[in-house]
């Protein structure tokens, strides 16, 4: 019941937070439109019209990324700013517990940027909106952002003995875009690069929605971006305690 | 001789300052490895799409690229002043106010410069893209005054974050717009006309057809004219933002909000 509540107030806090932040607000409504409309006249140019949707998906799925990403890194980062983050080591809850809801809020967020581009393509566009399974999307879609929240947290838990998180999460947001291929087929990408796509819950994550709005399988893709999402949350528990203890025993917490 | 010493010496003071936060732990991630990543996305969308050959999005992306050193480093340069306040001291020094902002462009130039030429290296060598070495030397005068042209527009944000605190936002909306209007991904011929003329208006746009013009055998010569707009365009945004961060200035004197951070 505890750990219930510690989820459901840092939930609704950080939402709190995030709301106030234009910048976070930037990154998960503006950015993704902006992309999103490169992508549609990408498209059209080359004469392939009738993927708008799934550009429009694509680019929604980035912002989740980018948000999940920049939530990630910046929420270690900003409660060092603040000098809170030895408050959190400090109490007695496992500290991916106490950041659990900051990165679920992150994820949520991101849903921001995938009605942003759905809602910007069917105004600017007319891109359809039809949705093949649409009891199916709306299955996928918090299975998805949960997921990419539950990557969110072990990527945190490697910032806080990192000092410059920020600069690793940007690094970070090109990559899985690409690899996830999140506008396009992976199977344009080197063959080497499968294995990676795998291990993304992006990659699996919008497969799940694109085969929901567009037709094709849901429930494996679906499965698979559930089964990530458990091994992150159990990953990042062990991770968190692991690079809690080291930072503390570099004394490098508090480093700004 | 005392405002070519502020103009030099005080650039450079400023630029190494700046790399009091833009370590290189920041920097490699945030200016040499992204640009190479953006190139890879626009090349693999521009495979999925059919509309265009990879080299097209190596040259659009590397200098579209450029502009986060040139608008975020600039806008920075002159907003961190504030932050650290320090604006008040420098504000109050009777150094000319045209060496004292314009110094401080000059490394951010010469930064973009770099930057761009290395993403189109490094782009080019990912997608088996060679440049000859003419290319090459018919891309350097390009490459700058592209990014000349592009600092002006990071001057003019430099002066808004002289009485804004988001502008890092700013900037990044900015970069965002030219991601789109300057033909970086998608040629202005495929945007519809307000959009491409919106496009001509903007810092980089003749400056990445120039150079896709000559890296496909085009002389300078023959580019003269989008090289000439570019320059052009990058003049309008210098004067407009130094007039801007005049204006700011006194405003900021008269309502007493210099260091309102």
């Amino acid at each position: 019941m505890s750990a219930l509540r510690i989820v459901w107030s840092g939930f609704r806090t950080n939402l709190k937070m995030l709301g106030t932040s234009s910048f976070f607000l930037l990154t998960s409504t503006v950015q993704p439109v902006i992309f999103a409309t490169v992508a549609f006249y990408m498209f059209r140019s080359g004469g392939r019209s009738g993927t708008l949707l799934y550009a429009a998906l694509g680019a929604g799925m980035m912002g989740v990324w980018s948000t999940t990403l920049f939530g990630s890194g910046g929420m270690i980062q900003w409660q060092r700013w603040q000098g809170t983050l030895e408050i959190g080591v400090a109490s007695p809850p496992s500290l991916a517990l106490v950041y659990l809801p900051f990165s679920l809020a992150n994820a949520f967020t991101g849903m921001y940027a995938l009605a942003a581009t759905l809602v910007w393509g069917r105004l600017v566009f007319g891109v359809p909106l039809h949705f093949v399974h649409p009891w199916l999307f709306l299955l996928a879609l918090p299975a998805t952002v949960v997921s990419l929240g539950l990557m969110g947290l072990v990527l945190a838990s490697t910032f806080v003995l990192y000092r410059y998180a920020n600069a690793m999460s940007n690094l970070l947001e090109y990559p899985v875009w690409i690899a996830s291929g999140l506008i396009f087929s992976t199977s344009i990408l080197p063959g080497w690069t499968r294995p990676v796509s795998w291990v993304l819950p992006p990659y699996w994550g919008i497969l799940a929605l694109r085969h929901a709005a567009l037709g094709g399988g849901v429930w494996g893709p679906l499965a698979a971006v559930l089964g990530l999402g458990l091994a992150s949350i159990v990953v990042s528990f062990f991770t968190f305690r692991w690079f809690e203890h080291l930072s503390r025993a570099r004394a490098t917490l508090a480093l700004t | 001789m005392n405002s070519l010493r502020v103009f030099f010496v005080g650039g450079l003071i400023s630029y190494r300052a700046l790399f009091g936060w833009l370590t290189p732990a920041v920097y490699i991630p945030a200016l040499i490895l992204t640009p190479i990543f953006q190139i890879l996305l626009f090349a693999y969308i521009g495979r999925a799409a059919g509309s265009q050959g990879d080299e097209f999005y190596v040259i659009g992306n590397a200098i579209q690229y450029a502009s986060v050193p040139c608008i975020f480093v600039m806008s920075q340069t002159i907003a961190d002043e504030r932050f650290f306040q320090t604006l008040g001291p420098i504000l109050i020094s009777p150094a000319h106010r045209v060496p004292l902002f314009l110094g401080r462009a000059l490394p951010v130039i010469v930064n973009a410069l770099f930057v761009a030429a290395f993403a189109l290296f490094a782009g080019g060598l990912i997608l088996s893209i060679t440049f000859s070495a003419t290319s090459w030397l018919r891309l350097v005068p390009v490459l700058a005054v592209a990014m000349f042209s592009c600092t002006g527009l990071g001057l003019i944000t430099g002066a808004i974050g002289l009485r804004i605190r988001e502008t890092a936002v700013l900037s990044n909306v900015l970069v965002g717009l030219l991601l789109i209007f300057c033909g970086a991904n998608v040629a202005l011929a495929s945007l519809p006309h307000w959009m491409a003329e919106i496009g001509r208006a903007l810092p980089l746009t003749h400056a990445i057809a120039a150079a896709r013009a000559v890296t496909n055998g085009g002389t300078l010569g023959q580019v003269q004219g989008l090289l000439g707009k570019e320059a052009a365009l990058g003049i309008v945004y210098t004067v407009a933002g130094f007039g801007l961060i005049r204006f700011m200035e006194r405003q900021s004197r008269l309502h007493a909000t210099l260091e309102r951070v």
